[in-house]
């Protein structure tokens, strides 16, 4: 579903990442996992073109996705939940899903898309109009990732989902996932939460100093404390 | 001094008002998205009116030219958007705040250049001279009818802003272009288009103007000002302190002039240092925007 190969990228004069390669298989869940600042982020804004110095090749369905703008991506199928959630301020909870809809192949059915997350989502099902800022930061992180969803993709990127939120929330957030990679959504995950992000994942990369330093089967890897020590502890 | 007499001054400071409510609404909408300070804005105004005369010129119809000014400048917005505008997004606000005071010069002297230096008359329509009786006194039918113009296209503007699919496009775009991008969305379209009704709000204002304040190539330098008043008053990018702070230095305006007529042009200056001094940002203005 997604290849990426030898991904460069830079902000300002600073060369953050340094030729990173890794793959995200049909119905796969893969989790790229790294200290702080290792360049996950960045990969990920990289893939969705939000970084404007970037070199390499984005293989999104087969298309060489580099070089296209941003915009073009959720309509092949690509969706991206960023780190800091970005529940537009003055919008209410129901506007901020409408705009996951409006440039979406699904803009005609929104009814049917709206009532549908009402039944995923019942924690904003009963705040539809509420300003979605007054959310909790559990709930604006429920309305970022149904609102990546509206469009109904075919491939979901999540930049640290569990940041901030309250363990409960967790624990049913990660049972989303799980039932959505079930159902056949694509998933490729930035964590800290590295033992959550294994228990989702078929396989992970890890990340440091913007290189890919080591990749395997998730289940490996978390049978493997020395490396995760080596590369995760912060 | 009667109590008509100030009202019949409150009501000719909306109608004056109404002409900065429309500029400053194009000139508050293109910075709250595009974060550029259009100093084109007034010269869009201008042209407005000449466009207004020509096509009056033409089919002799003061309502089709009132519909065709915003549709014909709003298109020469887009096309100067999409050709000299584009290019400098991402370099910082002072680029095209130059590239925009050039423009304005450069449509400036093409005006001067294609229609002459000299003013050109503009009368009011007929079925809107003379006065009406609204019981407490006379008002000009033709400020009446700017009145309604202006509250008229708030309306429109409301609605296609609040209920819309685009509207809520440009709600968001103006909060945070980035994710709108993520989800899908070709802001440089929604930038064109918004610049294109900014331009045309400013030229429709223009051709409104036009009977009261007479058409020549330089009406468009105090409008610049009076409209920079108005949006630092209500705040950059805000809407709603555009219409408010507008209708607010009009009648700032006529009521100076009721009482103390060598003040009038001073005073607009005088309610903007005040709102100044104690709200950096105007009325209306979001915060880290000015101040």
């Amino acid at each position: 579903m997604l290849q990426v190969e030898n991904l460069n990228a830079w902000y300002g004069r600073s060369h953050i990442l340094q030729g990173i390669g890794f793959t995200v298989g049909q119905g796969e869940a893969v989790c790229l996992i790294g200290r702080n600042g290792a360049g996950k982020t960045t990969t990920l804004r990289t893939v969705m073109g939000l970084v404007a110095r970037r070199t390499g090749a984005v293989r999104f369905k087969g298309e060489d996705i580099i070089g296209a703008p941003t915009h073009r991506r959720l309509g092949m199928g690509l969706a991206y939940v960023p780190e800091d959630r970005r529940i537009v301020r003055g919008l209410t909870v129901l506007e901020n899903l409408r705009l996951g809809l409006v440039a979406s192949p699904n803009r005609h059915k929104e009814a049917a898309v709206i009532d549908r997350i009402a039944e995923t989502f019942p924690r904003l099902r009963e705040r539809l109009h509420q300003a979605g800022d007054t959310l909790s930061g559990g709930e604006q992180q429920m309305l970022a990732i149904a609102r990546a969803l509206a469009a109904d993709p075919e491939m979901i990127m999540l930049d640290e989902p569990s940041e901030g939120i309250m363990p409960v929330l967790v624990d049913e957030m990660f049972e989303l996932f799980a039932r959505l990679k079930r159902e056949g959504l694509t998933i490729l995950i930035v964590e800290q939460n590295v033992e959550r992000a294994l228990q989702l994942a078929d396989r992970a990369y890890i990340v440091d100093q913007g290189e890919i330093v080591h990749s395997g089967l998730a289940a490996d890897l978390m049978a493997n404390p020395e490396i995760q020590e080596k590369y995760c502890a912060i | 001094m009667t109590f008509d007499l100030i009202l019949l001054q409150i009501f000719t400071g909306v109608a004056l008002g109404s002409i900065f409510v429309l500029v400053a609404l194009g000139l508050s909408l293109i910075f709250g998205l595009l974060t550029i300070v259009n100093f084109a804005h007034s010269q869009f105004f201008m042209l407005g009116a000449y466009v207004g005369v020509a096509v009056l010129g033409l089919t002799g119809n003061f309502w089709v030219a009132l519909l065709a000014v915003p549709l014909i400048v709003g298109a020469i917005g887009m096309v100067c958007e999409r050709v000299l505008i584009r290019p400098l997004y991402g370099r910082g606000i002072d680029y095209p705040l130059l590239l925009t005071f050039g423009l304005g010069l450069i449509i400036l002297e093409l005006v001067r250049i294609v229609a002459g230096t000299e003013g050109i008359p503009f009368n009011t329509p007929e079925g809107l001279t003379g006065a009406m009786d609204l019981g407490v006194f006379f008002f000009p039918k033709y400020r009446l009818f700017l009145i309604a113009v202006t509250a008229l296209i708030l309306v429109a503007l409301w609605v296609f802003l609040e209920k819309t699919p685009f509207g809520l496009i440009i709600r968001a775009g103006a909060r945070d272009p980035e994710i709108v991008q993520v989800l899908g969305v070709d802001v440089s379209k929604v930038w064109l288009i918004v610049f294109g009704i900014g331009t045309g709000l400013a030229a429709l204002a223009g051709v409104l103007a036009a009977p009261i304040r007479g058409v020549f190539p330089e009406m468009g330098v105090p409008v610049l000002v009076e409209a920079f008043v108005v949006t630092v008053v209500g705040g950059m990018g805000s809407l709603l302190g555009a219409v408010i702070a507008g209708l607010a230095v009009g009648i700032t305006l006529s009521m100076t002039s009721l009482f103390y007529p060598e003040m009038t042009t001073l005073s607009m200056f005088v309610l903007m240092a005040v709102v100044l001094i104690f709200r950096p940002r105007g009325l209306f203005g979001r915060a880290g925007v000015l101040d």
